[in-house]
C-alpha cells in the first residue's frame, strides 16, 4: 500500500476492525447481563452495591479516566506537535493528587452516591442538591459530547465511513449500546466494561510501545531522534509559545486540568463503588499507577507516530489527529494489530460514555427527583425507575448532540468540562471538606458563580468565534483572549464561595462535627459491603 | 460551652446522637488525628501544585532553556516532565506509607470506640 493510498481511504480492513469490535461488545454484554441479576436497588444501579476491591475499582477509574481524547488525541498532539502534547498528560496525571491526598477519603466516607451528598450534607439541602445537581448535569453533558463527537471521527477512520449520515448512524448505534449496558448491568456492569477497556487500552499501548522501541534498538534518545527528525519537537512552545495570549492560555488550559480531575462527578461516583474509605484510597494508588504507566507509553507512541508514519500523513488522513495511534498500529502489525487498537479505541468511548451516563441519571434521579422533589421520601423503586428513565434521555440528548457536534475539535470540548469542573464543582468540595465555616449561600455562589463565569467566558471567547479554527467562522464576539477560561473563573469561584459564606450566618455546628468526624474516621458511614 | 456549639434555629439541646458527635470532634484523639491528617496533606498538595506550576511556568517562557539537551536527544524540558511524574508517584507511595502507619491506626479505634459509645 502507498503512501497516497493511505491518506485517501480507510487504512486495514473495515470488516476485521468490525469484527474485534463485535467480539468486545459480545463478551462486555454477556458480562453485563451477568451483572444484571444483582441490580434492583439504587444502591446496585448507582455503586454496584459499593462491593468492588480497591484494585477492581482502580482499574475502572483508569478505564473511566483514559478517554479517545487521552489515548488517541495525545499521542496525536505528540505526533504534530511534539513536545506539547505531553503537557497535557502531566496535568492529567498530577491532577491525582489532588483527589488522592485531598478528596478520595473524605468524599467516600460522608457520602453514599453523588457528589451533592457530600455538598449538602452541612447545608440546606434543597438548594445545594439542585445546584450540585446542574453543574453535575453540565459537566457530563460537555464530556459526553466530546466522546461521542470522538466516535464520528474514529469511524470515518476505521470503518471506512465518510459521510455525515453514516457516521451518525454509527454514534447513534454507540449511544444506543451504552444505554443498554446502563439500563441493564447498572454501575456493576458498567464497572466490568471499564475494567475490561482498562485492561485493553493499557496492554494494547504496553505493547505498541515496546514494539516501537525495539525499533530504535530501545533506545528511547534514538527513538526521538528520529520523532524530532519527522518534524515532532522535542522541546515546548510548538504550539503553545507562538504569542503571550498563547502562553497565557496554557497556564489557564494547565490550572483546569490539574484542578479538574478532582471535581469530574463520574470520577467521584466511583468513590463510592468501594467498601471503605480504605479501599478508596487503594483505587486511586491503582489508578495513578495505571493512568501514569500509559501517559509514558503515549509518549513514545506520540514520537513513534511522528518517527514511522509521519506528521504529515497523520495531517491528511481521515481522522487527523487522532490518526496516529491507529495509524502507528498498521505500520507496527499491519491489520490485525489495526483491528485491535481500532476495537480498543471503540471500546474506550463505549466505556467513557456509559459511565458518565450512569453519573449524570443517578445526579438526576438521586438528586433532584428522590431528594429535592420528593424530600427524600420517594418509595425507592421508583427512584431506580426514573433513573433508568433518565439514562434513557441522557443517552438520547448524547447521540443528538453528538451527532451535532461531529467534526468540532474533541479537545476542545474535554477541556471545557474539566474547566467547568475546576470552577463549578473543586472549590466547593475543598470548602466543605475543610474550611468549617462554610455555608449554604458560600456553596452556590461557587457552584452558580462558577457555572456561569466558566461558559460566559467560553461563549466570548476565541474558541467559539473569531478564528478560523473557531466553531463559528464568520462572525466575530470574541470579546475574551483566551481560549481556556480557567485561569479567571477557578479563582473567580474560589472567590465567590468565600464571600458568599462570610456574609451569611448560617453554621450548623452539630452537622458540622457529624461530616468531620465520619469524614476523617467512617463513624456512622454507609459500609453497605461489611452486611453481606 | 462557647457560642459555636451552641445549637442553631433556637433549639435549646442538642439530640443525642448529635451531641455524640459533637463530644467525638472534641475528643484529644480525633484532634490529634485531624491534626496529623490535615498537618500532612496540605502542605503537601500545595507543595506539588507549586512544583506542577514551575514546571508549567518553565514550558510556557523559558522553552528555549528546556530545549537544553542533557543526554543525546533528551533534554531538560524532557527530564523535567518525566520528575512529575516520579513526584507524583513518590508522594503516592509516602501518602500511603503514612496513611497506613499513622492514620488508619487512630481512626479505626475513634470509629471502634465511637460506634461502641465508649468515646
Amino acid at each position: 500500500m502507498t503512501t497516497t493510498l493511505l491518506a485517501q481511504e480507510a487504512v486495514g480492513s473495515p470488516a476485521l476492525n468490525l469484527a474485534i469490535f463485535a467480539s468486545f461488545v459480545a463478551v462486555t454484554l454477556a458480562l453485563v447481563l451477568k451483572a444484571s441479576k444483582t441490580n434492583k436497588s439504587a444502591a446496585d444501579m448507582y455503586t454496584g452495591g459499593a462491593a468492588f476491591s480497591g484494585r477492581q475499582n482502580g482499574v475502572a477509574i483508569s478505564g473511566d479516566y483514559l478517554s479517545a481524547a487521552s489515548f488517541l488525541g495525545i499521542a496525536g498532539a505528540i505526533a504534530l506537535t511534539g513536545y506539547d502534547g505531553f503537557l497535557y498528560s502531566i496535568g492529567f496525571l498530577v491532577a491525582w493528587l489532588i483527589a488522592l491526598l485531598l478528596v478520595a477519603e473524605l468524599l467516600r466516607n460522608t457520602g453514599r452516591f453523588t457528589m451533592a451528598d457530600v455538598l449538602a450534607f452541612r447545608m440546606r439541602e434543597r438548594p445545594v442538591r439542585t445546584a450540585a445537581a446542574t453543574s453535575t448535569l453540565v459537566v457530563s453533558f460537555f464530556y459526553l459530547l466530546a466522546q461521542m463527537a470522538g466516535a464520528g471521527g474514529l469511524v470515518a477512520l476505521l470503518l471506512n465511513i465518510n459521510g455525515r449520515g453514516g457516521q451518525s448512524v454509527v454514534i447513534a448505534l454507540v449511544g444506543i449500546l451504552m444505554i443498554a449496558y446502563v439500563l441493564i448491568g447498572g454501575m456493576k456492569g458498567t464497572t466490568y466494561v471499564q475494567i475490561i477497556k482498562a485492561v485493553l487500552l493499557i496492554s494494547g499501548a504496553a505493547l505498541m510501545s515496546v514494539w516501537v522501541l525495539g525499533r530504535y534498538g530501545f533506545n528511547f534518545s534514538e527513538l526521538l531522534g528520529a520523532g524530532a527528525a519527522a518534524g515532532a519537537a522535542l522541546e515546548p512552545g510548538a504550539k503553545y509559545g507562538v504569542s503571550g495570549i498563547s502562553r497565557l492560555d496554557f497556564v489557564s488550559l494547565s490550572l483546569a486540568l490539574v484542578l479538574g480531575t478532582a471535581g469530574l462527578p463520574h470520577i467521584l461516583m466511583r468513590f463510592y463503588t468501594v467498601p471503605t474509605a480504605k479501599e478508596a484510597r487503594k483505587s486511586v494508588v491503582w489508578a495513578i499507577w495505571l493512568i501514569g504507566l500509559f501517559y509514558l507509553f503515549t509518549l513514545t507512541l506520540g514520537y513513534g507516530a511522528a518517527a514511522l508514519v509521519g506528521p504529515d500523513r497523520i495531517a491528511a488522513a481521515p481522522g487527523g489527529a487522532n490518526s496516529a495511534a491507529p495509524l502507528l498500529a498498521f505500520e507496527l502489525g499491519g491489520t490485525l494489530l489495526l483491528g485491535i487498537i481500532s476495537a480498543v479505541a471503540f471500546a474506550t468511548i463505549l466505556a467513557v460514555v456509559a459511565g458518565l451516563t450512569i453519573t449524570a441519571s443517578a445526579s438526576f434521579a438521586h438528586d433532584i427527583y428522590a431528594q429535592v422533589i420528593h424530600k427524600g421520601n420517594a418509595p425507592e423503586g421508583q427512584e431506580v425507575k426514573v433513573a433508568r428513565i433518565a439514562a434513557v434521555v441522557v443517552g438520547a440528548v448524547a447521540i443528538l448532540g453528538g451527532i451535532a457536534a461531529n467534526g468540532q475539535n474533541i479537545a476542545f470540548l474535554v477541556a471545557l468540562a474539566f474547566a467547568v469542573a475546576a470552577s463549578a464543582n473543586l472549590p466547593t468540595i475543598l470548602y466543605s471538606l475543610f474550611w468549617k465555616r462554610f455555608n449554604t449561600r458560600g456553596c452556590l455562589w461557587s457552584i452558580y458563580g462558577g457555572l456561569i463565569v466558566t461558559i460566559t467566558l467560553i461563549v466570548f471567547s476565541p474558541a467559539v468565534s473569531g478564528l478560523p479554527t473557531s466553531m463559528l467562522k464568520s462572525v466575530d464576539f470574541s470579546y475574551f483572549p483566551l481560549a481556556n477560561p480557567g485561569l479567571v473563573s477557578i479563582p473567580l469561584s474560589f472567590l465567590l464561595g468565600y464571600i458568599g459564606t462570610i456574609t451569611s450566618k448560617e453554621y450548623n455546628a452539630a452537622k458540622y462535627a457529624e461530616m468531620e468526624v465520619r469524614s476523617l474516621t467512617g463513624a456512622g458511614a454507609v459500609r453497605t459491603a461489611l452486611k453481606h | 460551652m462557647s457560642s459555636s456549639t451552641q445549637p442553631e434555629g433556637g433549639r435549646a439541646t442538642y439530640t443525642p446522637q448529635e451531641a455524640k458527635y459533637l463530644a467525638a470532634q472534641e475528643a484529644p484523639d480525633f484532634q490529634d488525628l485531624r491534626r496529623r491528617y490535615r498537618g500532612w496533606v496540605i502542605p503537601v498538595a500545595i507543595g506539588s501544585l507549586v512544583w506542577y506550576f514551575l514546571y508549567v511556568a518553565l514550558a510556557a517562557y523559558a522553552s528555549d532553556w528546556m530545549a537544553t539537551p542533557v543526554i543525546g536527544n533528551v533534554n531538560i524540558g524532557l527530564i523535567a516532565g518525566l520528575l512529575q511524574f516520579v513526584t507524583t508517584f513518590g508522594i503516592t507511595a509516602l501518602y500511603i506509607r503514612f496513611a497506613n502507619r499513622v492514620l488508619d491506626p487512630v481512626s479505626s479505634r475513634i470509629r471502634d470506640e465511637f460506634e461502641a459509645g465508649t468515646l
